[in-house]
């Protein structure tokens, strides 16, 4: 089964089209990275597949479920992080998760067991009463996955997860994620960092609000000659015509 | 000469009782027409240690001189001669964008027309929307606003502070040509990012991590140091030969680095063996070669060193 299967794909606000008959589909367990230049459609895009926003036109179904009918179970089965909003500063680290826990529908005893499970994992034991300001933004990213990945969703949506954390917890970072698909975890990831696209089974890039190229990083490399994932998306988008005005 | 000069900074905030260090003991140089980076992640003291040089802050101790003038005692001096872009946009949103310009240039006694020469390359791409509100701009246009501003009085040292977080790849590298082009003007910059591959279109950097420099040099200077051997290891399973490699005695260090792992080992000896091992692990189509390290893995290396010392 399909994580994700879109078909055309389409939003448009007034004249303005962000979104342009996108089509592509996402094996279960699959890493997939969502490249594109800032103004592409990469935020409009992933807010539809969350059900988060109503598209125009076209088809697509999240976790075995459509997009226009069944919004609420597609918001239920997916976890979602983003860099610029994930937990609640003025929380603790326990009330964080046991917010999120009540907010993805688990039972006190499972947010109990889940607790322990992942402030052992992140090694959080003594700051489990901290506020989520407390803590340095590396740590904060790893917890904001970990929240977000609590109920074990079938996808997660990760939006520029690394930004601004230094290049050690990066990887670590993405040694989670890793394992996270080992695991079975569909994860569909934003990025500026080139070398991360490297990390994806498969990327696509968009340009304009349509995908201009889909495929495994080496095959991507092999048809644009390109040395690096960098180098293929700078061919690419330098071809964009709209500028993200 | 010496654009700015900076000798044990140093810089504390307390938050809910407890203090936090901002900045340890901080020295560097930076000559005058120089384009240096300050590279480091996010909390590594950047914003603090130009909020300092622009006379928006005070050191608790330390001295700084910007284009010969002390921060402390010649701080109006300072904020005629130098330009400063903040992280976060801090025009005015509902002004538009002639009006932001021509605000700025009236602040600092000069006009759009004197000084237009400094701005028109960055300014043209930015004209047509002179009438539209500062706040309805996109992102890039904003970047562009905000430059244009810092521009404007024609300042002898520009601060930039993370101009290029968030932005992609192609705007990225616009970016730095028009940084390129302005150092042709004479002007000495000086701009924060936390992407390392940022590092090489600097004269100087500056490498930043915890309020400490962990090194500073020219960007060839700061790789000729990596002390190790590195390796870059390929197999198709690329999570399995991390996970593998990670347990592995002799490894040192093991990163994920785009398509292939680089590695150091404790001793370079026995490569045979490890990759026998991996071989009987399962890793297939193995490959190690040597390569020479780029900022990054120097970047990771300090890093680690900081935390055994």
């Amino acid at each position: 089964m399909k994580a994700i299967s879109v078909q055309n794909l389409t939003k448009r606000f007034g004249s303005f089209t962000a979104v342009d008959k996108i089509t592509f589909d996402v094996a279960q367990g699959e890493i997939f990275g969502f490249l594109g230049a800032n103004g592409a459609g990469k935020t409009t895009a992933m807010r539809m597949l969350c059900g988060l926003s109503m598209p125009t036109s076209g088809e697509a179904t999240v976790a075995g479920f459509d997009l226009y009918k069944n919004a609420e179970k597609i918001k239920q089965s997916i976890g979602y992080m983003s860099q610029k909003f994930s937990l609640y500063e003025d929380l603790t680290i326990r009330e964080n998760i046991r917010f999120y826990g009540g907010i993805y529908g688990l039972s006190n005893s499972e947010i109990k067991v889940k607790t322990e499970r992942l402030v052992n994992s992140l090694n959080l034991e003594d700051k489990l009463n901290s506020l989520v300001k407390s803590l340095p933004l590396g740590w904060k990213q790893k917890l904001s996955f970990s929240v977000a990945m609590i109920h074990d969703p079938k996808i997660v949506f990760l939006d520029e997860p690394t930004g601004g954390v230094d290049p050690i917890t990066r990887r670590e970072f993405w040694t989670m994620i890793f394992e996270a698909a080992n695991l079975g975890t569909t994860v569909f990831v934003t990025t500026h960092y080139m070398d991360e696209a490297e990390y994806c089974n498969r990327v696509s890039i968009m340009v304009d609000g349509q995908i201009d190229a889909l495929g495994a990083p080496l095959e991507l490399k092999n048809r644009y000659s390109a040395a690096d994932m960098g180098e293929v998306f700078l061919k690419l988008a330098r071809r964009a015509k709209r500028g993200d005005d | 000469m010496t654009a700015v000069e900076i000798k044990n900074i140093k810089k504390t905030f307390t938050v809910e009782k407890s203090t936090i260090t901002a900045l340890q003991d901080i020295s560097f140089e930076v000559n005058q027409g120089e384009l240096f980076g300050l590279i480091g992640s996010d909390g590594a003291g950047k914003t603090t240690l130009f909020r300092i040089l622009t006379t928006l802050m005070l050191a608790d101790s330390g001295i700084a001189v910007v284009d010969g003038y002390d921060v402390v005692k010649d701080f109006k001096e300072i904020r005629k001669r130098v330009g400063y872009m903040p992280g976060r946009f801090s025009l005015y949103q509902d002004l538009t964008v002639e009006e932001n310009l021509s605000f700025f240039a009236t602040l600092f006694n000069t006009s759009i027309e004197e000084n237009y020469d400094l701005i028109k390359d960055i300014y043209v791409q930015i004209e047509k929307f002179r009438k539209r509100k500062a706040g309805a701009l996109s992102g890039g246009m904003k970047q562009k606003l905000a430059l244009s501003c810092a521009l404007i009085h024609k300042p002898s040292v520009l601060f930039l502070d993370e101009p290029t977080t968030g932005v992609d790849a192609v705007s990225r590298r616009e970016f730095w040509d028009l940084l390129h082009n302005l150092q042709q003007q004479k002007i000495t910059i000086l701009v924060s990012t936390p992407y390392m591959d940022e590092a090489s279109l600097c004269d100087r950097v500056a490498l930043i991590q915890d309020g400490r420099i962990l090194d500073i040099d020219s960007p060839h200077g700061i790789t000729k140091k990596f002390k190790h051997t590195l390796w870059s290891a390929r197999a198709e399973n690329m999570y399995k030969l991390l996970t593998d490699l990670n347990i592995q005695p002799e490894v040192n260090s093991c990163y994920p680095f785009g398509q292939e792992h680089h590695v150091t080992f404790k001793t370079v000896d026995n490569l045979k063996s490890i990759e026998a091992r991996l071989n009987q692990l399962g890793n297939k189509s193995l490959k190690f070669e040597q390569i020479t390290a780029g900022i990054e893995d120097c970047f990771m290396d300090l890093m680690e060193q900081q935390k055994i010392v």
